[in-house]
């Protein structure tokens, strides 16, 4: 049992900031390492980011986006409310150590988790520049957060309500044409992910990304996380998250991410329908 | 022998009602429902009581055989589960899911001109009695000795262990890693082997003595050995063989192949046959090929069945003589209307827009004996041919998973990843740190990982008593 102790919207309506008590976790939690969560009895088992660690205080911090029937139903947990299970440290942490100039790139929520990388990276040494992407400006998060840590922070946005017109691969390109970089580091959806990768690719810059495949257990043991990176099968879970970008094979990847687009539609509308009764009774 | 029985009763064994295989097909409720007083007192009848009872040299953790069967037959079921008791602390479980025919009832000397005593059912039987009728052996829980000991892992082989040392007085906390105890009992066996409910009475009785149980707990990354060593005064080392292999064939990675693994865990642990009440889905594919012969593909088949598979049939590379799972899973897979392509091993799986339509298999020969005295399978050339799916499911066995080794110090394993231990003792390379159970062994049996645990304990007991 988890009990959440500080609860924000974060970006209106469906991305939520969560601080939660957890201090064994806090004690060895690092940044690019992840926790599984399950709400409630009936519940499944989701990874979520850490995108804070406290070890003083005891507590971690997630950012969950509302995407469907647990991560809404978690949107409806409030300070106070307990969750059942919470698992973790889980995954290898991201290496950090001095390299000179990184570029984060973060797309949606995967600004969160790129929020204690970059604390650790500057702490580190490193001239950080972070490139976020949304849609439109509305849709940015964690911008103070960014700026009060990295050196330089270039917001794209599809409409060009902000900062440059474009997704973030046309600000990544921008800046490795004028000024390189020892290393890019990229958390978000797959498929921009995908494009970070082809982008530092011709440049022969190192990229590393955290793959976010389907997960039950987080620690080895079904196999159903498993990527394919170099031509060989491995466990996000305990291998990654973190991978070398230009060697993930990324068609497998975003085709297993849709195994159960189905019967997760199936399983939010019934629950939606559910909610409202009870909303209405 | 008994006077008053015939010749015929002596001969054949008393069947165990089952649940009809045409309705069991589709329900997830247990297949075999046990005995009745009667049937228990009849079938406790047939054993000789031999002096020299060889029975026990078959049973792992040597269970007072001949002693409890007397008492079932003299209808003092509460004196047999005492009796039970007083060696093994899962005896629903393993009346249910031991390979007695090569064990226990293997070295039954009854079984050498006629069937064999059904000392599994009659040991289920007075487990399922104490249960329903809430008594049985309470444990005494002796004088507190003062020593901590962490338990990581909990399976059969760290639940026994736990279970040993607190009756000796120890404080154990046990580590698990997943949201439930219990180990393959609780995610891997299927509800209609193993009622779910049976584990966890069981592991209740742990909670009765005072035994910790702290779950969500990933020794290795939540706490180190190392760690522990600090608080602790021993440890034990039980965490199964829970990596999934995969064959390395094309296709794989494709949508709707699972590991067994991860195909009963959604289905067992995650309870995904009730989806969407409970959260977890899972794929109920309309032709489903698992593909192995041993207990766990039996399992994996008869769960895609009763999920709702039209058909589902089970690949293997050898004949059914060297299938690996036991006769009556066998049996029963084939009443339920599991196909079996023998002979035949996959060389590809086929997908279409990502998911599995297919998989292409080769007919096999069976050759020379190879090492293990079982004939390998040689490839037919040319005679390969494709099988519509659309889900695959792959047991074809597991390895160490590499969290805890990894992150000891000093553990020394073998090449295989498994961690090298004393015979008698359990002892690892490192002072104070035993291991049992699948992580020693390689995937086992449930008895053998409890026949381990019990070692370690004792074995643990002597070397804090003697610091
Ligand atoms: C290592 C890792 C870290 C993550 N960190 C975050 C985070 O910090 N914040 C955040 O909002 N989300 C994060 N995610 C994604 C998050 O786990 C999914 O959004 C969530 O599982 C969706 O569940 P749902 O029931 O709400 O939606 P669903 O409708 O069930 O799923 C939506 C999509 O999420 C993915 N998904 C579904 N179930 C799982 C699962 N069990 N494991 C992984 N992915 C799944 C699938 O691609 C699916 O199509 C992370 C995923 C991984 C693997
Ligand atoms: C599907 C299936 C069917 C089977 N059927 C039978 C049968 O009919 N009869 C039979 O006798 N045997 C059967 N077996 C084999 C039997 O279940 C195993 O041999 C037995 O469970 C091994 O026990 P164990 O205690 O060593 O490990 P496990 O039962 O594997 O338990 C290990 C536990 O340790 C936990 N763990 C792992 N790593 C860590 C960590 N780092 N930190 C904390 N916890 C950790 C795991 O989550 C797990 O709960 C079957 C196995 C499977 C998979
Ligand atoms: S524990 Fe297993 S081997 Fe021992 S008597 Fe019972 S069924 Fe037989
Ligand atoms: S060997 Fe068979 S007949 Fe003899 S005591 Fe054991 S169970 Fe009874
Ligand atoms: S989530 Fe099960 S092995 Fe990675």
């Amino acid at each position: 049992m988890a009990k959440i102790l500080e609860k924000r919207l974060i970006r209106y309506p469906d991305v939520f900031y969560y601080r939660i008590n957890a201090p064994l976790i806090s004690r060895k939690a690092k940044p690019g390492q992840f926790v599984i969560i399950r709400l409630h009895e009936r519940g499944e088992r989701i990874p979520l980011s850490l995108a804070d660690i406290n070890s003083e205080e005891g507590t971690i911090s997630l950012i969950v986006m509302a995407v469907g029937k647990t991560t809404t139903e978690m949107s409806t947990f409030n300070v106070g409310d307990e969750i059942l299970d919470i698992c973790g440290p889980l995954g290898q942490p991201t290496h950090i150590q001095k390299y000179g100039r990184v570029i984060l790139v973060g797309g949606g929520f995967g600004v969160a988790p790129l929020y204690p990388i970059a604390m650790s990276l500057k702490e580190m040494g490193n001239e950080i520049v972070v490139i976020m992407g949304a849609r439109s400006k509305d849709l940015l998060i964690y911008e103070n957060e960014m700026r009060a840590v990295c050196d330089k922070v270039l917001i794209t946005t599809d409409d060009g309500s902000k900062g440059i017109k474009g997704v973030v691969t046309t600000a990544l390109k921008q800046e490795l044409e004028q000024s390189s970089a020892n290393i890019v580091m990229a958390v978000g959806p797959a498929v921009m992910m995908k494009y970070v990768s082809e982008t530092t690719r011709p440049f022969g810059i190192k990229t590393v990304v955290s793959l976010n495949s389907i997960m039950i257990d987080g620690t080895g043991m079904c196999g159903g996380c498993r990527v394919s990176v170099g031509g060989k099968t491995r466990f996000a879970c305990t291998d990654g998250p973190d991978f070398d970008g230009h060697q993930v094979d990324w068609d497998i990847l975003i085709n297993r991410q849709k195994t159960y687009i189905n019967e997760e539609r199936g399983s939010f509308e019934a629950w939606k329908k559910r909610h409202v009764f009870a909303i209405c009774e | 022998m008994t006077e008053n029985n015939s010749k015929e009763t002596i001969l054949t064994r008393t069947p165990i009602p089952e649940q009809d295989p045409a309705k069991r097909r589709s329900n997830f409720d247990e297949v075999a429902l046990g005995y009745t007083p009667e049937m228990a007192m009849k079938e406790a009848a047939r054993c000789l009581q031999c002096k020299r009872p060889l029975c026990i040299d078959g049973c792992p953790i040597h269970i007072p055989i001949p002693q409890f069967i007397k008492a079932i037959k003299e209808g003092n079921f509460e004196k047999a589960i005492g009796l039970i008791k007083t060696a093994s602390f899962l005896p629903a479980v393993c009346g249910r899911v031991c390979p007695q025919e090569d064990q226990c009832e293997k070295n039954c000397t009854l079984g050498k001109k006629a069937e064999p005593v059904a000392i599994g059912y009659l040991e289920r039987f007075a487990a399922d009695y104490a249960m329903q009728n809430r008594n049985g052996a309470d444990v005494k829980i002796p004088k507190p000795t003062g020593k901590k000991i962490a338990i990581v892992g909990s399976g059969p082989a760290g639940l026994t262990c736990a279970y040993e040392l607190a009756r000796l007085g120890h404080k154990i906390t046990i580590f698990e890693a997943l949201h439930d105890a219990g180990g393959v009992l609780v995610y891997g066996i299927p509800e209609f082997r193993l009622p779910k409910r049976i584990v966890a009475h069981e592991i209740n009785l742990l909670n009765e003595i005072g035994v910790e149980i702290v779950t969500n707990a990933v020794v290795g990354k939540l706490i180190t050995i190392d760690e522990i060593m600090e608080e602790f005064n021993a440890c034990f080392i039980g965490t199964g063989a829970g990596l999934p292999k995969f064959m390395g064939i094309e296709g794989e990675n494709l949508n709707g192949v699972y590991s067994a693994n991860e195909f009963l865990t959604r289905a067992n642990l995650m309870k995904a046959y009730a989806f969407p009440e409970y959260d977890t889905p899972i794929k109920i594919g309309k032709r489903v090929a698992v593909i192995g012969g041993g207990n766990v593909a039996m399992d994996a088949v008869r769960t895609a069945l009763r999920l709702g598979a039209r058909e589902a049939m089970i690949i293997y590379r050898r004949s059914a003589n060297e299938m690996p799972a036991r006769k009556e899973e066998i049996h029963h897979a084939f009443e339920e209307g599991v196909q079996f392509e023998l002979l035949t091993s996959p060389v590809r799986i086929i997908g279409e827009d990502g998911w599995v339509k297919s998989v292409e298999c080769v007919r096999m020969e069976l050759g020379e004996p190879d090492k293990s005295g079982r004939r390998s399978p040689i490839a037919v050339k040319g005679s390969e041919f494709k099988i519509p799916v659309d889900v695959v499911i792959i047991a074809i066995g597991t390895g160490a998973n590499p969290i805890l080794p990894q992150s000891t110090r000093k553990l020394a394993l073998n090449k295989c990843g498994y961690i090298i231990v004393d015979e008698e003792t359990g002892q690892t390379s490192r002072e104070g740190i035993f291991a049992g159970g699948d992580i020693v062994t390689g995937s086992a049996t449930v008895i053998l990982a409890m026949g381990a645990g019990k070692k370690a304990a004792k074995a643990i007991h002597e070397y804090l008593m003697h610091i």
